[in-house]
C-alpha cells in the first residue's frame, strides 16, 4: 500500500467542554474514496471542515491532520491558503447558499483560477469553459454570464464541482453534496463525481448520512457516532458483515413493513376534481398577468376511508402545494369534497368547524413548533379552538393522552420544543394533529428532516395510529422507500400534473411511465444509473 | 443517539412560564454587560427618587402637627384660615404661619424647602443667584432680617445649584423636570409602541393591498416636517402635557411599524403559523400568540432608544418655548435659561449635565438590552 495522502491521527475537536469528535483516526490513499457515515450530530461534518481548518475560532483541535506528510493543524495561515482550493478542495451541501448570488458563474470559477494559478482574462475563460464542459453543463459558453439563481439545483451543484476541480486537487472533500438534490439529480451528480475522480485520479472524502450513496460511490467507509469512529473497513465487507451494534442498527434502519390492508368497499372521504393552483406571473408597469406558474394543474384524486394515498414527486412537482390546497390552506380552483362537505365555496370562518377533522403534519419539526410555547400550549391550542367547553383538567387529560399515544412521557408537556430532538419534535407535531381526533391527515414529508433510524420509528408510529383509529392519510414524500412502507394508493407527480396513478403495490412492482421508472431506479438501485436528461431547468420565475 | 439523551433528560416539574431558558439566558447576557446593568440601576434609583420629588423639594412640610391635629400639607391643601390667616392657600414659608405652627405643634420639612415654582423672597441679590457653596454663609443670608443669625438661614433654604433668573431653586426644578421628562418619555414610548406594533402587525400579517396602501400612507405621513407642524399647532392650541403627548404621538408611532411589519412578513410564512391556521386558530390569536413574541425582540430592543428620543424631543420643544406651559419644570426650559443668562453658567451646565447623564444611561441600557436579545450572543 502506498503512503496515505491524508492521514488523520487522534483528532479531537472541542467546542468549549463539548467534544465534537474524540480521538478519531483514518487514512485516505491517493485515488481512494472514503465515506464518512453518521447521523446528524455525529461529528462527521466537523471532521470534514477541520481538514481545511474552516471551523469557527472557538473550536480547539488536538491531534494531527497529515496531508502529504505536512501537519495541517500547526501549519501557518498563508501556507494553509495555498493548500485550500488547490491541493484540497471542498463541495458543500447547499448549492444555493454556497455560491455567491451577486457574482456570475464565470467570475466565481475565475476567482479560484486567479488565486492559485494566476490565470486571467482569456486564459481563465478558456479553462472555465473546459471545466463547465467537464461537469456536464450544456452549452457552457452561454452560461458564463449566468447568476446562480438562474440555474437549477443540480446545475448549481455542478458549478460548485467545477470550482472545486478547477485546480485539479489531490483530495476532494464532499460534505453531503447530494442531500439537497432530488433523487434523479442525485444519481447524476454521483455518476459525475465518480467519473471525474477516475479521470483525474484524485482521492475523495465523502460525507453522507445515506448508506445507499455509500454503497454506490465509496471504496472504504468509516461509521461515526457521537464523535467516534466505531467501525471502518472496505464497503463490501462492512455492508456484508457489520461488526458494531451501531452499524447494524443503521443498516437495519430503513423503513420496513407494508401498509395496512385497505377495504376496497370503503366510501371515499376525499374527492378532488380538476384541482388547479396557478400562480400568476405579472409583468410590466400595470402588472398584467402574462402567464401562470402551474404548481398544480388539473389533479383528480379520491381517497377511501382508512386508506393512505402516497403522493411522490421531486421538488417543485407541486405535491406539497396539492396537500395545502386540499386542506384549503392556499386558494385553488376545482372541486374539493371532504367528508361529504363541498369546501371550496366556504369562507375561512366557515372552514373552522371542519378543521378538527382534517389535520396536517409538516416536514420540518424544527419550524412547525412555535419555539415560545410549551408543549402543552402547542398541543392544547387546537382543543381550545374546537372544544372550548373543556375544562382545564379535561384539556390536560387529552394532552397527556395524545403524548402517550405518540410515545412521549406526560412530563414532556411542560417543556419547550428546543429541549427535544428532531424525532421527538415530530412526535409532538403528530400529537398536535391527533389530539383533535381528525379523520383525515395530510402528512407533508413528515420523515424527510429526520435521521434514518428515527424515520423508521416515525413511520411505524404513523402506521400504528392509523390502524388504531382507522385514519385516512395523504402521505406526501419524495422518499419512495418511506412511501412504500405506508401507501395503499400512489400518485406520481411531475410539474404539477399526475404522471401515474394507481395501486401502490402495482406501481412499485411495474411502473408504467418512464419518469416513474427513473425515479424508482434512482431510489432503489444500488448501482449508479446512467444519466438521463432529467434535469430540466425549471421555468425561471421572473 | 440524541433521541435517547433527550428522553433521559425529561424532568417532572412544570417550568416557570416567564423565566424560560431563553429568557434566563437573556437576563444573564444583560447582567454580563456591566455598564448597562449598572446604568439601569442608577437610572431606576434616579427615577424613583424623582417620583418622590414632593418629599425632597417642597415649599410645605410633609407632616405637621397643629393644635393636636396631624396634618399632611404635602398632600392636602389646607386653607390659611386653619392657621388663623385669610388666604385660600397656605404659604407655609411665611413667617407668620411658621411661627403659628411652631407655637402649637411641630412640622417635618423636606430637605429642600422650595418646590419648582417657589420664588425665594430672601435672595442675596436679584437675578440668577449662584450656588450657595460659592458664597459664604453670611452672603447667603444677607437679605434675611437677622442675616446669618436668622432662624430661616439654614441648609434647607439654601440654593445648592443656585436659582434661575426668576429666583426659583434649580435643584427643585431639576428634580421635577427630570420626573416630567421621564414620565412624558415613557408614556409616549409605550403608547406609540402599542400603536406602532398593532399597525405593523396588521400590515405584515395581511400583506398585499393592506400593506401596500398602509406603507404609502406612512411614507407620506413621515415626509411631513413634524417640527414645523408642532410649532404651528402649539401656537394655536395652548399646550399642556397631554396635548403635547398627543401631537408628538401623531408622528412617533411610525418608528416601530417598519421593523414589526418586517418581522410579521417573515413570520407569517413560518410552518408553525401554517400549523396554527390548519388548526383553525383565528387571525387575531395567531398574531398575538404566535407572531407577536417574534416581533417583541425587535420592539424591546428599540424601546430604550425611542425613550431617549422622546425625552430629547420634549426637551427641544421646551428649549424653543413651544413645549410645556410656562412655569412647568422642564429640562429644556432650564437650558433656555442657561442660554439667556450666560453670566450664570450653573444654569446651562446643570441642564447640560442632567440631560447628558440621562441620555448616556438610557443609551447604555439600550445597548445592554440589544445585546441581551441578540440571537448570536444568546446562542453562545
Amino acid at each position: 500500500m502506498t503512503a496515505p495522502l491524508l492521514s488523520i491521527r487522534d483528532l479531537t475537536i472541542a467546542f468549549g467542554t463539548n467534544e465534537a469528535t474524540r480521538r478519531i483516526s483514518f487514512d485516505i490513499a491517493p485515488g481512494e474514496t472514503v465515506a464518512l457515515v453518521g447521523e446528524s450530530g455525529s461529528g462527521k461534518s466537523v471532521t470534514a471542515l477541520s481538514v481545511l481548518k474552516l471551523l469557527p475560532p472557538s473550536a480547539k483541535l488536538s491531534g494531527q491532520i497529515l496531508f502529504k506528510g505536512k501537519d495541517l493543524v500547526t501549519v501557518a495561515q498563508a501556507e494553509l491558503r495555498a493548500v485550500r482550493g488547490n491541493d484540497i478542495s471542498m463541495i458543500f451541501q447547499e448549492p444555493m447558499s454556497s455560491l455567491n448570488p451577486v457574482h456570475t458563474i464565470e467570475s466565481q470559477i475565475g476567482e479560484v483560477l486567479a488565486i492559485h494559478r494566476g490565470l486571467r482574462a482569456t486564459a481563465a475563460r478558456k479553462r472555465t469553459l473546459e471545466l463547465l464542459d467537464a461537469v456536464g453543463i450544456p452549452d457552457p459558453a452561454s452560461r458564463l454570464s449566468s447568476y446562480p439563481h438562474q440555474l437549477s439545483g443540480g446545475q448549481r451543484q455542478r458549478v460548485m464541482i467545477a470550482m472545486a476541480l478547477a485546480n485539479e486537487p489531490d483530495l476532494l472533500i464532499a460534505d453531503e453534496p447530494t442531500t439537497a438534490l432530488d433523487v434523479t439529480v442525485q444519481a447524476q451528480i454521483l455518476t459525475l463525481l465518480k467519473s471525474l475522480q477516475q479521470r483525474l485520479g484524485m482521492a475523495m472524502l465523502f460525507i453522507t448520512h445515506d448508506l445507499g450513496i455509500v454503497k454506490k460511490i465509496a471504496d472504504r467507509v468509516c461509521v461515526m457516532t457521537n464523535g467516534e469512529i466505531v467501525e471502518s473497513g472496505p464497503v463490501a465487507t462492512l455492508f456484508a458483515n457489520p461488526q458494531h451494534a451501531y452499524t447494524r442498527h443503521l443498516l437495519a434502519a430503513e423503513p420496513r413493513g407494508t401498509p395496512p390492508l385497505s377495504d376496497p368497499t370503503a366510501p371515499s372521504i376525499i374527492d378532488v376534481a380538476d384541482l388547479k393552483v396557478w400562480f400568476p406571473i405579472r409583468r410590466g408597469l400595470l402588472r398584467r398577468t402574462v402567464g401562470h406558474i402551474k404548481a398544480v394543474d388539473g389533479v383528480d384524486l379520491s381517497i377511501r376511508r382508512g386508506e393512505t394515498l402516497g403522493v411522490v414527486g421531486e421538488s417543485g412537482s407541486g405535491k406539497s402545494t396539492l396537500g395545502y390546497a386540499v386542506l384549503r390552506l392556499i386558494p385553488s380552483d376545482g372541486r374539493i369534497v371532504v367528508l361529504g362537505n363541498e369546501v371550496q365555496s366556504r369562507s375561512w370562518k366557515a372552514m373552522r368547524p371542519l378543521r378538527a377533522d382534517m389535520q396536517i403534519v409538516f416536514q420540518d419539526p424544527y419550524g412547525s413548533l412555535s419555539p415560545r410555547l410549551s408543549v402543552d400550549q402547542i398541543i392544547g391550542e387546537g382543543l381550545s379552538v374546537h372544544m372550548p367547553q373543556l375544562t382545564a383538567s379535561e384539556r390536560d387529560d387529552r394532552v397527556v393522552k395524545a403524548l402517550e399515544e405518540v410515545g412521549l412521557p406526560p412530563a414532556a408537556r411542560f417543556r419547550y420544543p428546543h429541549e427535544f430532538s428532531g424525532g421527538q419534535r415530530q412526535r409532538i407535531a403528530i400529537a398536535r394533529a391527533m389530539v383533535l381526533e381528525p379523520k383525515f391527515v395530510v402528512l407533508d414529508e413528515p420523515t424527510s428532516a429526520l435521521d434514518v433510524s428515527i424515520q423508521a420509528q416515525v413511520v411505524d408510529l404513523l402506521r400504528d395510529i392509523q390502524q388504531r383509529r382507522g385514519l385516512t392519510y395523504m402521505f406526501i414524500s419524495h422518499d419512495l422507500k418511506v412511501v412504500r412502507a405506508l401507501a395503499n394508493q400512489l400518485i406520481v407527480m411531475r410539474n404539477g400534473r399526475i404522471v401515474e396513478q394507481g395501486e401502490a403495490a402495482a406501481i412499485f412492482a411495474a411502473p408504467q411511465s418512464d419518469y416513474t421508472k427513473t425515479l424508482m431506479a434512482a431510489a432503489f438501485n444500488t448501482e449508479v444509473i446512467a444519466p438521463q436528461n432529467l434535469d430540466p431547468a425549471r421555468p425561471v420565475t421572473p | 443517539m440524541s433521541e435517547m439523551a433527550g428522553q433521559a433528560a425529561v424532568i417532572e416539574a412544570p417550568r416557570n412560564r416567564f423565566l424560560t431558558p431563553l429568557n434566563q439566558r437573556r437576563l444573564a447576557n444583560f447582567r454580563k454587560n456591566r455598564r448597562g446593568y449598572w446604568s439601569l440601576w442608577i437610572f431606576l434609583v434616579l427615577f424613583l427618587a424623582t417620583l418622590g420629588s414632593e418629599f425632597i423639594a417642597n415649599d410645605r412640610p410633609i407632616i405637621a402637627s397643629y393644635k393636636g391635629e396631624l396634618l399632611f400639607p404635602a398632600f392636602v391643601d389646607y386653607p390659611e384660615e386653619k392657621f388663623g390667616g385669610f388666604f385660600a392657600i397656605t404659604n407655609y414659608r411665611d413667617d407668620f404661619i411658621a411661627d403659628e405652627i411652631k407655637a402649637n405643634g411641630w412640622a417635618i420639612w423636606p430637605p429642600i424647602r422650595f418646590n419648582y415654582q417657589t420664588v425665594d423672597g430672601f435672595l442675596p441679590y436679584s437675578g440668577a443667584v449662584a450656588p450657595s457653596w460659592l458664597m459664604s454663609f453670611e452672603d447667603n443670608c444677607a437679605r434675611y432680617p437677622l442675616q446669618a443669625a436668622d432662624p430661616n438661614c439654614h441648609w434647607g433654604n439654601f440654593h445648592w445649584l443656585g436659582t434661575d433668573d426668576r429666583g426659583r431653586d434649580v435643584v427643585a426644578r431639576l428634580l421635577y423636570g427630570f420626573r416630567i421628562s421621564v414620565l412624558f418619555g415613557l408614556t409616549l414610548t409605550i403608547i406609540s409602541s402599542v400603536i406602532g406594533v398593532v399597525a405593523g402587525a396588521v400590515q405584515g400579517y395581511f400583506g398585499g393591498w393592506v400593506d401596500l396602501v398602509f406603507q404609502r400612507v406612512i411614507e407620506i405621513w413621515t415626509s411631513i416636517p413634524a417640527l414645523y407642524l408642532l410649532l404651528i399647532i402649539s401656537s394655536v392650541i395652548a399646550p399642556n402635557f397631554w396635548v403635547l403627548l398627543g401631537i408628538l404621538l401623531l408622528f412617533s408611532w411610525v418608528a416601530l411599524v417598519g421593523i414589526v411589519r418586517a418581522e410579521f412578513l417573515r413570520g407569517r410564512n413560518f410552518e408553525y403559523i401554517a400549523a396554527a391556521r390548519a388548526l383553525g386558530v383565528s387571525n387575531a390569536t395567531i398574531m398575538f400568540r404566535h407572531l407577536l413574541p417574534n416581533a417583541m425582540v425587535a420592539t424591546l430592543t428599540f424601546m430604550p432608544f425611542i425613550l431617549s428620543g422622546s425625552v430629547v424631543t420634549l426637551t427641544s420643544l421646551d428649549l424653543l418655548g413651544f413645549g410645556l406651559p410656562p412655569g412647568s419644570p422642564s429640562l429644556g426650559e432650564l437650558l433656555a435659561q442657561g442660554k439667556n443668562n450666560l453670566q450664570a453658567p450653573w444654569l446651562g451646565l446643570t441642564g447640560f449635565f442632567t440631560i447628558a447623564i440621562m441620555m448616556t444611561l438610557l443609551v447604555f441600557i439600550g445597548e445592554a438590552v440589544r445585546d441581551a436579545f441578540d440571537p448570536r450572543k444568546s446562542m453562545a
